[in-house]
């Protein structure tokens, strides 16, 4: 509505709108701006703000989903410091991260810089491209299926050759590496092509100046490649890794938590008290605790990166 | 019209044959379009159906057994014009939590099928509707059912809460072939017996039907139980939401083991005992034998899978997977009844479901009779003829029971625990959801190899969660 008035009032000025104040123009700007934002704002606010404010809310009560929520104070950090399940939870989610971001960061890294200098075809993008595009459930399956211990592809190859089977799935000291590499083989393609999009935004005078200095392919990746692509891989990086945390659809559709707490990731463990055992203020102090882990984890590689600035001028 | 109770009239429409069944629905939907217009016009019942019927929604989470209530709900249909019924079938996965979403978000269904394990926590919240009026309004017959299964549906505070559908035990499926290639007799598998020591006659059959890759069985010198071609016993998972319904139950029971202090509403569980814990010992043993298979390697496809890829000779499962065993392709499959136990008995857990209904129901009349006719002999008799499960009512059970019969399946070692009153019964207490919680880690921590007297720390927990209230 406020735009209405806000055209009707600028339609008269139209042959001079130097003339007018400045402090009118930048009050109609702002009224636009905020017209423009108010979506998005709204979304922010039904989505985002205010879920996160319920759940803080909620992480302070006895809430059992059925009842009305009881204010409990710090009861649920109190129990949630001694909650050996938790910790566990973090060390076993870490572990996942550890091993999904850096073999994805480096297997992407590698296949972008391959694309970026050996080939332009649109068909292998696409190729890599399409593990990202089937749903997580079907590729979570998929792999549970072909790691079966008894039935699974991958067990009856490795037996063919004479290696001892594994329970991929089964075994405690498996059950995280095999999950985080299910979803390395998901997610590498679409990680390497948003490092191919860095790789074409860098100057190629200066690949051109390495070859005249006749610096070999070696030298150029680590003097010119890796460190003018670092504000784009800090970027990846911050976006990988806060998904990486919140693994939950590989666990959910194959392991469930198990074998014992191996694969119990924070997420999951977030699901089992809420949904399963219907403590919701505890699931909610729980996510309130992943809350801030992220959110100092995302600054942490904000400041260490440097993500802000480029070395490229 | 429903105070003189509904069931001996509506046996009528489940004796028909299937054709005159849909001719006489056919009938009846034009009757019922007309009785649609007189409602409408009376401003009542407008709930969308089109033809003036109430809907009444119905959630079960057995895709096997969704025919036979299928069957049900279209004779139910066809036996009164006022009431509709939705079949809506949710696998056991998703089943508990969409009901507790329905319940907060006032869309649960009408009617759902309920277990012993979730109940009591619907019930102090006060999400059931109890049935005592009704039943007594309408003169329900109780005795018709399996003796004691109405009572474990009867909650703390003396109500109750459904009406009982069917009823399950545990037994040994074996492939028939690779017993007979073991030089065994299907028959001595009729009186195996079993102790803690040394597992009995019971584990010298398992330790013969074990082969390992160089076709050396169990109970031969050179056996390699690193490398294991056919499992004596297949077991699967921790299994049971962490109760051991076909996993230990019937081995632990059998030595003199009780869950809990009483049951139904027992407030200490007894896993420190020695009974249990000596159980679990041996349970382990047959894993580091090469027997059975380690956590790791069970882990996957269904035992039945296994037993038809030739993985396993053996396994322990439930009554309601007598379909799916018997009918895998190329092999035999025969049952054989738990094994005796030092008690001098055999034992077989013995669940039941039942049919509940939502208190916040916006139909509860038409809820009720639909529970109502669901309990009928009308309709178990028609779940017996699908022969998926054995129904509540005993002379149900038994058309079951002669289903399978035709078909060459003996399944007296499930119906004989019932009739010779070996079976014990699921342990219903508060806090269902926590214990399954705490008992599922734990048991597949003993199945990886830790040491059985771990379970000592879960049980204390356990307890820990009835001395809070």
């Amino acid at each position: 509505m406020a735009t209405i008035t806000g055209g009707a009032a600028a339609a008269t000025p139209v042959p001079r709108p130097a003339a007018h104040p400045p402090s009118n123009r930048r009050r109609r700007e702002t009224r636009a701006a905020l017209v423009f934002l108010a979506p998005a704002a709204l979304g922010f606010l039904v989505f985002f703000a205010w879920p996160t404010l319920r759940g803080l809310y909620l992480s302070l009560t006895d809430y059992d989903l059925l009842t009305a929520p009881e204010f409990s104070g710090l009861d649920n950090y109190r129990t949630l410091i001694h909650d050996d399940v938790f910790w566990n939870s973090l060390w076993v989610t870490l572990e996942y991260v550890v091993i999904n971001i850096g073999v994805q960061t480096v297997v992407a890294l590698a296949l972008a810089v391959l694309m970026h200098r050996l080939t332009q075809s649109t068909v292998i993008r696409g190729v890599l491209l399409l593990p990202y595009l089937i749903s997580n459930v079907v590729v979570a399956l998929v792999w549970y299926w072909m790691a079966d211990f008894n039935l699974g592809l991958i067990n009856q190859g490795m037996d063919w050759i004479g290696l001892d089977r594994i329970g991929f799935f089964g075994d405690e000291n498996w059950a995280i590496p095999t999950i985080a590499l299910v979803n390395v083989w998901r997610h590498m393609g679409y990680t390497a092509l948003l490092i191919f999009a860095g790789l074409q935004a860098i100057n190629r005078d200066v690949y051109e100046a390495a070859a005249v200095d006749g610096a070999n392919e070696r030298r150029i990746f680590f003097g010119i490649t890796l460190p003018l692509l670092r504000p784009v891989l800090a970027l990846v990086l911050i976006i990988t890794v806060i998904g990486s945390w919140q693994i939950f659809d590989t666990v959910a559709v194959t392991t469930k938590g198990g074998p014992v707490d191996a694969t119990r990731t924070v997420q999951v463990y977030i699901y089992d008290q809420a949904f399963t055992r219907f403590n919701f203020g505890y699931a909610s102090a729980i996510s309130v605790a992943l809350f801030l882990i992220l959110a100092f984890v995302a600054f942490a590689q904000l400041r260490l990166m440097r993500a802000g600035e480029s070395d490229q001028s | 019209m429903a105070s003189t109770s509904g069931t001996p009239g509506t046996t009528g429409p489940a004796a028909l044959p299937r054709a005159s069944v849909r001719l006489r629905r056919r009938l009846l939907g034009g009757v019922t379009a007309l009785s649609a217009l007189a409602l409408t016009a009376c401003g009542g019942g407008a709930f969308g159906t089109g033809d003036g019927r109430t809907t009444i929604t119905y959630w079960l989470w057995d895709a096997n057994q969704q025919p036979a209530y299928q069957q049900c709900a279209e004779d139910f249909e066809n036996s009164q014009s006022e009431y509709r019924i939705d079949v809506q079938q949710h696998g056991w996965e998703d089943y508990w939590t969409q009901l507790a979403l329905g319940f907060v978000s006032d869309s649960a269904p009408d009617v759902f099928t309920n277990h012993l394990s979730k109940y009591p926590e619907y019930v102090t919240r006060d999400l059931l509707m109890p049935l005592d009026d009704l039943v007594e309004r309408d003169h329900l017959p109780l005795d018709i059912y399996e003796e004691g299964l109405t009572e474990l549906w009867t909650g703390e505070d003396g109500a109750r809460y459904g009406l009982p559908k069917d009823w399950d035990a545990v037994g040994l499926f074996y492939n028939e072939d690779m017993l007979r290639e073991a030089g065994l007799d299907p028959a001595q598998l009729q009186n195996l017996t079993w102790n803690p020591e040394d597992g009995g006659t019971y584990e010298d059959v398992i330790a013969r039907l074990t082969v390992d890759e160089n076709g050396v069985r169990g109970d031969e010198p050179g056996f390699d139980k690193h490398h294991v071609r056919t499992y004596g016993l297949w077991m699967q998972g921790a299994g049971g939401d962490g109760f051991g319904q076909a996993q230990w139950s019937m081995y632990a029971v059998s030595n003199g083991f009780q869950y809990t202090d009483t049951n139904p509403w027992g407030t200490h569980f007894n896993f420190d005992q020695p009974a249990f814990q000596e159980t679990m010992t041996w349970w382990q043993h047959l894993i580091e034998e090469g027997y059975s298979p380690a956590f790791a390697v069970q882990d996957g496809q269904q035992s039945a899978d296994q037993m038809a890829a030739g993985n396993a000779a053996m396994a322990m499962d439930g009554s309601w997977m007598t379909g799916t065993f018997t009918g895998i392709e190329g092999i035999r499959v025969g049952i054989a009844p738990t094994p005796i136990g030092p008690s001098g008995e055999r034992a077989s857990m013995s669940n039941s479901l039942a049919d509940s209904i939502f208190a916040g129901t916006d139909h509860p009349e038409g809820a009720w009779e639909w529970v109502k006719y669901l309990a009928s002999p009308a309709c178990q008799r028609v779940v017996g003829e699908y022969h998926v499960v054995f129904p509540a009512i005993t002379e149900a059970w038994h058309v079951a029971q002669q289903k399978f019969a035709e078909e060459g399946i003996d399944v007296s070692p499930f119906t004989d625990q019932v009739e010779q009153g070996t079976t014990f019964r699921f342990p219903i207490t508060e806090h269902a959801g926590e214990i399954s919680a705490l008992l599922i880690p734990a048991f597949e921590a003993v199945m990886s190899g830790a040491p059985v007297d771990s379970l000592d720390e879960v049980n204390e927990e356990i307890n820990g969660l009835f001395e809070e209230d």
